[in-house]
């Protein structure tokens, strides 16, 4: 049961980021490819997170009757992730908007289909 | 005093000089500061490879913090060196930028283009620089972000598609080469990329260990557009507006090459990577795909940039070709067709970026029915071609040259074989342009002349095609930074 608990985080990571990879991959609606890709990169959020995670821990501020501190380091460095993530869907849906505007669909077999009218 | 910040001043300059690009709004006033910025980043990264080949190696320190705890730049004739290709692609591609941007992009979206250009640069600097290794990935993110954007600035709705395609596969590149450093963080402890180097040898052969290393060789190849990883590439550059083309298709694929050569040599050290896995069989099979279907493609294609841009998928096979073969011979032939391939295909692009200036289009179909007109433009256009195929006096007679010897030193007989029938191909591909070009009659006389490309164009078009052959008969320079880039990498 302990092994499980501490495995546990790591499961649910390798779940999510099979999903969201899944759909990234196989899905042909563009908006729910960024959806996809989103759940992807929160798997690898919380994979940093879990790493820095050490039991019966407390912060690293040293202090009297602690001995044992969590990492702060991947917590800091997935602050910075998760604005790169927020960036990237940003532009990923200005571009959604954009391909929308001009070929008036976002299912990518619509937008293939009307590519090769033009070329 | 400043000489001791030039390290870093080269990231500051141009991230500082993004903003102040959208706040001068101004077309002609953020065209120049953008200039004024590529040149000085271009002076200095002369300075920086001059200093590196006399110290070696030079570490700053960011606020001072030692390393491995704070943040280092870390600077030798390696990453030197590829800095040099980036700053001088980029002084070049934006010498050329004004007027045919103004050309393609709407008047009052310029400003935001020179910023996103400017962002590109410092993304691309900083993966260069950085000594980090969750700042390079923060730097790939930056240079990306800015990519995608530029992309899907192209005239035709292709762009924006390209620009889509290219973001969901960067991002999922990105995101491995992401896991692949918070594994590598778990195994050793530091994100400093010579630490984890000095510290994986320590680490016994385990599984998160292959893990992290095969998540981050699967991103960079991503990244880097190796076979069968590229399906961005060929769309990606070929609606790109011109210039984006020319700065791209000479920039971002070799730093992320850079960085392969980084973690593969330097950082992983061979005797761990073959501890896991065969990685110079994998990259040298791969990379003899790369070069076949690359080239079969760019015969198939019937649009100069088209036909570039898969081109660019087979070059960048001849260049993991010579990583795979992990030897001397092999890494100096690879690091030389970086800098040598970045002349090329951005004189082509440049080229390819003149016609379509004044005709319009760059599809064969056509040009053939304007042959006659811009005859400096197609000279170019077929010197550099020369260059391409390989033809002795330019630079990429040297790349093959040196490529072939390290095929035979190491008895590889079908790599040298599919080098040998890609040059042909490539005369094939570029035998269709130039026939385009010179060997057919107007099909009607319009009656009007199409006159030359504008001199400012002109003039960095034939500036990086005269490197070509000045760079193809003058080694001295490029080979002792890249000897010495090579001695100093372990483990050959």
């Amino acid at each position: 049961m302990q092994e499980f608990a501490g495995i546990f985080n790591y499961l649910v990571v390798v779940v999510l980021m099979m999903i969201g990879f899944y759909i990234t991959i196989a899905n042909r609606n563009l908006v729910k490819k960024l959806i996809g890709l989103n759940i992807f990169q929160a798997s690898v959020f919380i994979l940093f997170i879990s790493m820095g995670y050490v039991h019966d821990a407390t912060a690293p501020i040293v202090a009297d009757g602690h001995t044992a501190y969590s990492s702060p380091l991947p917590h800091v460095l997935i602050l910075t992730a998760i604005v790169v993530g927020i960036s990237t869907t940003a532009v990923g849906l200005a571009l959604v908007i954009r391909i929308y505007k001009s070929y008036g669909s976002i299912e990518e077999d619509e937008i293939i289909e009307k590519m090769e009218e033009v070329e | 005093m400043i000489t001791g910040h030039l390290p870093i001043l080269l990231l500051i300059m141009p991230l500082l000089a993004a903003p102040l690009c959208v706040l001068l709004h101004r077309d002609i006033l953020s065209w120049f500061l953008a200039l004024l910025v590529f040149l000085g980043v271009f002076a200095g990264a002369w300075a920086l490879l001059g200093s590196v080949l006399e110290i070696e190696v030079w570490r700053y320190t960011i606020g001072a913090w030692e390393s491995p705890w704070g943040i280092e730049l870390y600077v030798d004739s390696l990453n030197a060196f590829v800095l040099v290709i980036v700053a001088s692609i980029g002084a070049a591609s934006l010498l050329f930028a004004r007027q045919s941007v103004a050309s393609e992009i709407a008047a009052d979206r310029t400003y935001l283009f020179y910023s996103a250009l400017l962002l590109n640069l410092t993304g691309l600097i900083g993966v260069i620089l950085t000594g980090d290794a969750f700042n390079l990935f923060v730097f790939i993110e930056i240079s990306s972000l800015s990519g995608y954007a530029l992309i899907s600035l192209g005239r035709k709705r292709l762009a924006l598609y390209a620009a889509y395609r290219y973001l969901i596969l960067g991002t999922v590149g990105a995101t491995f080469i992401l896991i692949g450093v918070g594994l590598l963080y778990v195994v050793t402890g530091t994100l400093n990329l010579q630490d984890i180097g000095v510290r994986i040898a320590d680490v016994s052969a385990d599984r998160t260990l292959a893990t992290a290393i095969c998540f981050l060789l699967i991103g960079l190849s991503m990244k880097l557009a190796l076979f069968p990883l590229h399906v961005w590439l060929p769309a990606a550059y070929s609606a790109a507006p011109s210039v984006v083309s020319v700065f791209l298709a000479g920039t971002t694929t070799k730093v992320f090459i850079y960085v392969l050569i980084r973690y593969v040599f330097d950082i992983f050290g061979l005797d761990t990577i073959r501890g896991i896995l065969p990685l110079g069989d994998i990259l040298v099979l791969l990379s003899m795909l790369a070069i076949l279907y690359g080239s079969w493609m760019a015969i198939v294609r019937s649009s100069i940039k088209s036909i570039l841009a898969y081109s660019s998928v087979a070059q960048i096979g001849y260049m993991v070709l010579g990583i795979g073969l992990f030897t001397r011979t092999g890494l100096t032939a690879s690091i030389l067709h970086m800098f040598n391939h970045a002349l090329i295909k951005s004189a082509l692009f440049m080229a390819a970026a003149c016609l379509i200036y004044r005709l319009g289009t760059d599809r064969l179909e056509d040009l053939r029915n304007s042959s006659g007109c811009m005859p400096w433009t197609r000279a170019a256009f077929v010197l550099g071609g020369f260059s391409l195929i390989g033809v002795p006096g330019t630079v990429g007679f040297l790349s093959k040259w040196y490529l072939l010897q390290a095929t035979i030193e190491s008895g590889n007989w079908p790599a040298l074989a599919v080098m040998i029938i890609g040059s042909l191909m490539a005369v094939v591909y570029f035998w269709k342009i130039v026939e385009a070009f010179y060997f057919r009659q107007p099909a009607q006389d319009t009656g009007e002349k199409m006159t030359e490309a504008p001199l400012m164009m002109l003039a960095p078009l034939w500036l990086l095609i005269l490197a070509n052959i000045y760079f193809g008969i003058d080694t001295d320079l490029t080979l002792d930074s890249i000897t010495l880039a090579v001695s100093s990498l372990a483990g050959l």
